[in-house]
């Protein structure tokens, strides 16, 4: 029951994104800020908790996800002062940016891009 | 003859008349293929999480865990040069996950360490990736300083 | 002093000069298309042995020129000028082909417009005395324009419908006056006259419109050359347009026909060089762009055709979107341009 709910969260969020793609002109880094941002705005409100108990990673991979996990760190923050506010989004995304970053930056530096054959 | 009207009429019409040209996207094929991939992943990463638990992992290191892996695994795809045939064929269902994230990362670095691996890779590193860190966070901050006035009131 | 200027747009070269040689180098992609075999030279890999697409690029339109100088028989010394343009910031490829050329250089850009954009100049600088050996040419290639105007290669995401495919390709000619060209050559292609194209906007923003954004400059332009020179359309053998693609044809016929001029003759002598370059199996979505479509199409396949005197008058009118990489950002639309050059078999 557990994978029916992420596989059908986890999709639903991805269609959200395709039908973006597809009816607007929008570019792909303005919908993952869109999505990035709207997983905060949920957050915060309350909202995605819930659908994080309900689906666990079919809430948390998609990149809403990433927002609410932000946003939780600074909600946790919140209780304790404002600069642990100011420190608790990044405290709680830090191993995804830091692993993103490092592994990213070594990849790039080791392969090179290749010209599309498709 | 094109010069009556309101510039911007003109822009409204022509655009119009252009989209009768214009095959649309196929919407549900595409949908469907989204949907399928996303929802893939984000099973498998329930199971991984699950199979790191059952080892005996705390569940939020598990979680973190998955996504490091998921972040690594689209990074490498993306240096072997498939991440952008994957996601030709599923769309939102790879850009819309962590995955998406990672490949916005890597691609514009790889493409860009020509220009040295400071400014080069460096900096492109955040082209994509940058605007989403930083609306994020800044979100993320505004939300949390507004949570603690209310906390202290 | 008589004026070579006819109408509101058009010269007519009273020294038509001659095409004595063409050359062009197409990319892998290119050289599975329908195309293939016309082409001087086909990649096996885009880079082309260089360090960066970039020098890739410039490497293709520097080959793509040898060969024309080659087929022209001249030599290089001999050659006036040069001029070229691509889609690069600072027109990198041309100038660093020209770094190796050792010819006085001119630098063009009109977008994807550049070809007829030199071969127009080029036969002004040969009509009016001032050269006798001209060498035109341009170049594009998909990667440096794909990560100079969108997004990098690897990046993943979809290509809309209308999207185009920029063209790895480039192309050369050579162009010389009466007194230098070879009269015994079997081949006598002249250009014949030409119609400097107005940027026209037609307010299209979406970057993924290119086709639709060109057509109202294209229009123009033909609709002004056929004015100009009291043509009607059938008497070309074929009017080409640089690259308008699949969506961009379709309503330049409809607009055409709004025109009044009748359906067949336009389905009869009109077609476009990005829906010739690829076949709809290569999966470009709306057809080829970029300044080497309209250059290699005409260096390999129409004007062998020429040679071949299947065709004896031809309209080229390469198609250029005059945006800037900053434009789109900045919320501006998509201003097109197109430039005719009429060439004929003696």
């Amino acid at each position: 029951m557990e994978y029916l709910w992420s596989f059908l969260v986890g999709g639903a969020i991805c269609v959200a994104g395709q039908i973006l793609m597809d009816t607007t002109t929008l570019t792909t880094p303005r919908i993952l800020v869109i999505f990035v941002v709207s997983g905060v705005v949920l957050g915060a409100a309350g909202v995605y908790g819930p659908l994080e108990e309900l689906a666990a990673t079919g809430a948390t991979v998609p990149l809403p996800g990433f927002g609410y996990n932000l946003a939780k760190g600074a909600l946790k923050g919140a209780e304790e002062g404002f600069v642990e506010v100011i420190a608790g989004p990044l405290e709680a995304a830090a191993a995804g940016i830091g692993a993103a970053l490092a592994v990213g930056y070594i990849i790039a530096l080791v392969f090179n891009p290749k010209s599309p054959k498709r | 003859m094109k010069k009556e009207p309101e510039k911007k009429d003109i822009a409204k019409a022509y655009e119009k008349y252009t989209k009768k040209f214009t095959p649309r996207p196929d919407y549900i094929g595409n949908c469907s293929k989204a949907f399928f991939t996303g929802g893939l992943i984000c099973a498998a990463s329930l199971y991984c999480r699950n199979m790191l638990v059952e080892g005996g992992m705390e569940e939020e290191k598990a979680a973190t865990l998955v996504t490091v892996g998921l972040v690594v695994i689209a990074q490498l795809l993306t240096g072997f040069g498939v991440f952008d045939v994957i996601a030709k064929f599923a769309g939102a269902g790879v850009i819309v996950p962590i995955t998406g994230f990672a490949n916005s990362m890597v691609a514009p670095a790889m493409e860009y360490k020509r220009e040295g691996p400071v400014l080069g890779a460096g900096s492109k590193i955040f082209s994509i990736a940058g605007p989403v860190l930083v609306c994020g966070i800044t979100a993320a901050i505004i939300a949390g300083i507004i949570a603690r006035i209310i906390y202290i009131l | 002093m008589p004026y070579k200027k006819i109408g509101k747009q058009t010269i007519v070269f009273s020294e038509k000069p001659y095409i004595a040689g063409r050359g062009n180098v197409a990319g892998q992609k290119e050289g599975q298309g329908p195309l293939g075999e016309y082409f001087d030279m086909v990649l096996d890999d885009d880079m082309f042995g260089e360090k960066t697409w970039e020098m890739a690029e410039s490497k293709m339109l520097k080959e793509a020129m040898k060969k024309a100088i080659k087929r022209s028989g001249l030599k290089q010394e001999n050659i006036d000028a040069m001029l070229s343009g691509d889609l690069l910031n600072q027109l990198m490829s041309s100038s660093f082909t020209a770094r190796d050329m050792h010819i006085p250089f001119l630098g063009l850009y009109g977008a994807c417009s550049t070809m007829t954009e030199s071969l127009l100049m080029g036969s002004i600088l040969i009509d009016g005395g001032f050269a006798r050996n001209v060498l035109v040419g341009a170049s594009s290639h998909f990667c440096t324009a794909e990560r100079q105007f969108r997004m990098p290669v690897e990046h993943g995401n979809q290509r809309p419908p209308s999207a185009q495919w920029t063209a790895t390709a480039a192309g050369a000619a050579v162009l010389s006056s009466r007194d230098t060209f070879d009269v015994r050559s079997k081949y006598r292609i002249r250009t014949e006259s030409a119609t400097i194209g107005k940027v026209i906007d037609a307010g299209i923003k979406d970057v993924n419109q290119m086709g639709a954004a060109m057509v109202p400059a294209a229009v123009d332009t033909l609709l002004n050359h056929l004015e100009d020179t009291g043509r009607k359309l059938e008497y070309y053998d074929v009017v080409v347009t640089g690259d308008l693609g699949y969506i961009g044809k379709d309503i330049m016929t409809d607009l055409l026909k709004g025109a009044g001029i009748p359906g067949e003759q336009i389905t009869d002598h009109y077609d476009d060089c990005g829906t010739m370059l690829f076949s709809e199996e290569q999966d470009v979505h709306a057809g080829g762009s970029g300044c080497g479509c309209s250059a290699c199409v005409f260096t390999a396949y129409l004007l062998s055709l020429m040679e071949k005197k299947k065709i004896r008058k031809m309209l080229l009118m390469s198609t250029g979107a005059l945006l800037s990489t900053i434009s789109p950002g900045q919320g501006e639309s998509i201003p097109g341009i197109a430039h005719a050059v009429s060439v004929e078999v003696e």
